[in-house]
């Protein structure tokens, strides 16, 4: 790694190829930073803020945030790292989130990141929104209670699957999750259930019928190891690998 | 895999037309909604379908950009839909009791279709007529001025099915309250002036340089230094963004002029929705020539070919005004090929209307409107100036910055930086609203203090001003001598005053839920942060508050300053903060003394439950212990 450029990550030197961000050159070098909508197969595009760190006297998102020589970043502070619990919360009151009888749990990044950062309630009002599933798909769930509107599928379906299968809709408090058919249901859409969008969801949206408890709790992804000891599993593939895809 | 619904769209004359207008760009989609919306007055599943289909793009594309703006309707609604503006200004005016009337009158509820599908009534954000409160929209026409007389006969007029084109014309009248004219108001500028100095000024053989920059020269051989004299003029006059953030003007257009890229836009960003703010309302209706030729000005300096007018929804009554306005320029040679009669400088203006999105008066948030998306802020940098329109350098202005621009083209950065202050060159134009004698436009150069606007306006008793409006700051009396500008107070023009008798925790609640219904959306904690807060204010209002709840909006605006994605959410917690500290008592008196009080009713929770049950006892209720609730239970 000697003569690459590097970044101070909270004081540890951190080496970045050129047009990396400073999330993907933190995970490459095996360092966590939390984030939900933050994917290696995709564009960084910085909505759920839960990766928000201190540089340069400015707080941003680190995942859209080019990494230049020298910069000092700070994420592992008590005032951000207490962000990230209000981000993670906020999300948790926003939808519908009952862990305990979610199939998701043990592999649902919220999860995951919730327990990493130490939440132990939603402290805030929850809004309790009504949003029907849709279970319209033979082969496929959609649970939008889950939603923590990251955009992943609506990037998966577009940028790999080639569908446009999902997007947004509505503003603010109302942004909701929707599906390429004028009827509304996933069945009228081109989805398959070997899409990535399916794959990639971090939560319990997108569902695969049938296989639910195929992997007991308990040995799950985040089961077995936390979700920041799995940073390099975040950080960009290597060229080669990408094209072998 | 699912059968995909096998809709080949049937042939749809009026939406292929619809199309045809917009060359069937996806670019122009929000152009093309609102036009493919006039005919059933929303955009049924069908006609987005449609849509879709011949755009060749994803039918949940379009959808989700009908689904993101006010004034595209994705439910059907009445075939007069009335929307009452809805601010704390026209609420002051009694708006609220004046919608209630007319809903009583047609048998309608708020919010609700009439049975027959004639009518709705709703409520919109601030429509730009704190001047002339309260007032509404009309199938996006505006009458302002309302009073009990001209509710009634919007209503008769509405129940007769009398077609919006044959209604009086005075219902339609709106005044320009103009009360104090400065340099621009009371700019006589011909049309074609400002570029014809700018023009000149390279024909000035003691000014010939060598070294004009790349852009200008490889398309305008002919007369080089006229655009380059003229952004030093810009640059020198030390105008700044009329828009709030105040940009230095001349950088922003020296930015784009040597960003790399073939083609350059030039955007005026007439969007303005600040609650309590319609300058601009007033300048485009008289004073177009002049933001049209700032416009053009800068795109003769930035070697731009395209221009656009991002023109908010709620200002669609000043379309007629304007295209006359761009048609007359162009007959005129001052838009077009070869303005000026200049070989190379070639430069139209389209109007593009917006659809009802606050956000989208940010600038990349509305380039991302011009390109016929949701209105969502982009990540910055790359920043307009070389990514912006279409990813080309674009610069994006305040309509009265292109009016100043304008005056400073024509006569010289020296004279406009000797008005107003030295970091505040030029005059500012104030939309004065609320508790006065004398709302309307007062023009003063930088540096006047609130107390003189408040004189001249005839306010009595003024408590509290909002200055540039609740992205701004909200005053008391105690700081009434503080001065307009960038020193002092910055203010994009708002300047809305509340009287003594007025409830200033009220005005931020109002504030506050303005915030939650503009928030676009895409980032965690505008989206959910601006509803938790409007929460918390409505619990206050109903009396079940507590010092924690205050605390907890201390704490909800640091996290939205740290990690929201743009001003919205940076600013959203501004007037309650505001009035928190300036204003305490309005909102001690509301509190519990107990430290804390849940939102959540118990009780209130089992009505349900009651009602199913056909009970009503008192064992049907829980046991509230508090001291009230045994005494109402003993009345009980």
């Amino acid at each position: 790694m000697s003569g690459r450029e590097s970044f101070l990550l909270d004081g540890t030197p951190v080496p970045f190829a050129p047009g990396e961000t400073v999330m993907q050159a933190a995970l490459a070098a095996g360092h966590y930073i939390p984030h939900l909508c933050y994917h290696r197969d995709f564009k960084p595009h910085g909505s759920c803020k839960v990766c928000t760190v201190r540089a340069g006297g400015q707080t941003v998102a680190s995942c859209t945030l080019p990494a230049q020589p020298g910069l000092e970043v700070e994420s592992a502070t008590p005032e951000l790292e207490d962000n990230r619990r209000t981000l993670v919360q906020m999300l948790f009151v926003e939808g519908n989130h009952f862990c305990p009888s979610c199939e998701k749990s043990g592999n649902c990044l919220l999860q995951a990141v919730a327990y990493e950062l130490g939440v132990l309630s939603a402290d805030l009002d929850h809004l309790f929104p009504s949003r029907p599933i849709d279970a319209s798909h033979p082969d496929l769930l959609l649970d939008f209670n889950r939603c923590i509107l990251c955009e992943l599928c609506v990037r998966a379906s577009a940028e790999v699957d080639g569908k446009g299968v999902f997007a947004l809709s509505g503003r603010g408090i109302g942004k909701h999750l929707i599906v390429n058919a004028e009827s509304g249901r996933l069945v009228d859409t081109a989805i398959a259930a070997t899409d990535k969008a399916v794959d990639v969801c971090p939560v319990g949206v997108i569902l695969r019928k049938r296989v639910g408890f195929a992997v007991p709790i308990g040995r799950r992804r985040f089961d077995v190891a936390p979700v920041s000891a799995q940073a390099k599993g975040d950080a960009p593939r290597p060229p080669r690998e990408k094209e072998r895809r | 895999m699912a059968a995909m619904p096998a809709t080949a769209p049937t042939v749809d004359p009026f939406l292929d037309q619809v199309l045809a207008r917009h060359g069937a760009d996806a670019s122009a989609l929000v152009q093309i909604l609102r036009d493919a919306q006039a005919r059933d007055g929303w955009l049924p599943p069908a006609t987005i379908t449609y849509l879709a289909a011949r755009l060749g793009v994803p039918r949940a594309r379009v959808e989700g950009v009908a689904g993101f703006y006010a004034f595209l309707y994705t439910s059907p609604a009445g075939r007069y839909r009335v929307l009452f503006a809805d601010n704390v200004v026209e609420r002051m005016a009694g708006s609220e009791a004046l919608r209630e009337r007319l809903c009583t009158s047609l048998w309608i509820e708020r919010g609700k279709v009439s049975e027959d599908g004639l009518v709705s009534v709703d409520t919109t954000s601030c429509t730009g007529m704190s001047d002339q409160p309260p007032s509404l929209l009309v199938n996006g026409r505006a009458i302002a001025g309302l009073d009990e007389r001209r509710v009634d006969e919007i209503a008769e007029l509405v129940r007769e099915q009398v077609p919006l084109d044959a209604w009086p014309a005075a219902l339609f009248a709106i005044d320009d309250n103009v009360r104090r004219r400065d340099v621009l108001l009371a700019s006589d500028l011909a049309p074609g002036e400002a570029l014809r100095a700018s023009i000149a000024r390279g024909q000035d053989e003691a000014l010939e340089r060598a070294g004009n920059e790349r852009s200008w020269r490889e398309r305008m051989p002919a007369l080089p230094q006229g655009p380059a004299l003229t952004l030093e003029e810009i640059k020198h006059s030390n105008l700044r963004g009329r828009g709030g953030a105040g940009f230095m003007t001349g950088l922003k257009w020296e930015a784009c002029r040597t960003a790399p890229g073939p083609v350059r836009h030039v955007v005026c960003n007439a969007d303005e929705g600040e609650p309590g703010t319609f300058k601009d309302r007033v300048l485009l209706a008289r004073h177009a020539d002049l933001v049209i030729e700032g416009m053009t000005v800068c795109a003769y300096v930035v070697g731009a070919s395209s221009g656009f007018l991002y023109l908010r929804a709620e200002y669609e009554h000043l379309l007629p005004g304007l295209r006359e306005t761009l048609a007359r320029r162009r007959g005129a040679g001052l838009l077009g090929a070869r303005i000026a009669g200049v070989p190379g400088f070639d430069f139209d203006i389209a109007i593009h209307v917006g659809a009802g999105a606050y956000v989208c008066g940010e600038e990349s948030a509305l380039i991302e409107s011009l390109e016929g998306k949701r209105g969502i802020p982009r990540n910055r940098p790359p920043y307009p100036v070389t990514h912006g329109y279409r990813q080309q350098p674009t610069v994006v202005n305040n309509v009265e910055t292109f009016c100043a621009a304008a005056l400073v083209a024509a006569r010289g950065g020296d004279w406009f930086r000797s008005i107003g202050t030295p970091r505040s060159a030029g005059t500012k134009v104030l939309s004065v609203a609320g508790d006065c004698a004398r709302p309307g436009l007062y023009e003063y150069p930088f540096g006047v203090t609130v107390r003189e606007v408040l004189a001249d306006c005839g306010a009595r008793d003024p408590q509290a001003v909002q200055v540039s409006g609740p992205s701004g700051i909200c005053i008391g009396a105690a700081e009434f001598d503080r001065r307009l500008g960038f020193e002092d107070l910055p203010t994009a023009g708002a300047f809305t005053i509340f009287d003594g008798s007025r409830d200033m925790f009220e005005v931020a609640r109002g504030y506050a839920h303005f915030f939650a219904h503009e928030s676009c959306g895409f980032c965690t904690p505008c989206r959910v942060g601006t509803t938790l807060l409007c929460n918390a204010m409505d619990k206050v209002a109903e009396g079940k508050g507590s010092r924690h709840d205050l605390a907890r909006i201390e704490r909800l605006n640091r996290l939205l300053q740290a990690s929201s994605h743009c001003g919205l959410g940076h600013t959203a917690c501004n007037p309650v903060l505001d009035t928190m500290k300036r204003f305490r008592p309005a909102y001690e008196r509301r509190l519990c003394s107990t430290q804390f009080e849940p939102a959540f009713d118990l009780d209130g929770a089992l009505a349900r439950a009651r009602a199913m049950t056909g009970r009503d006892d008192a064992g049907a209720h829980l046991l509230d212990e508090s001291p009230g609730a045994a005494e109402a239970e003993r009345a009980r």
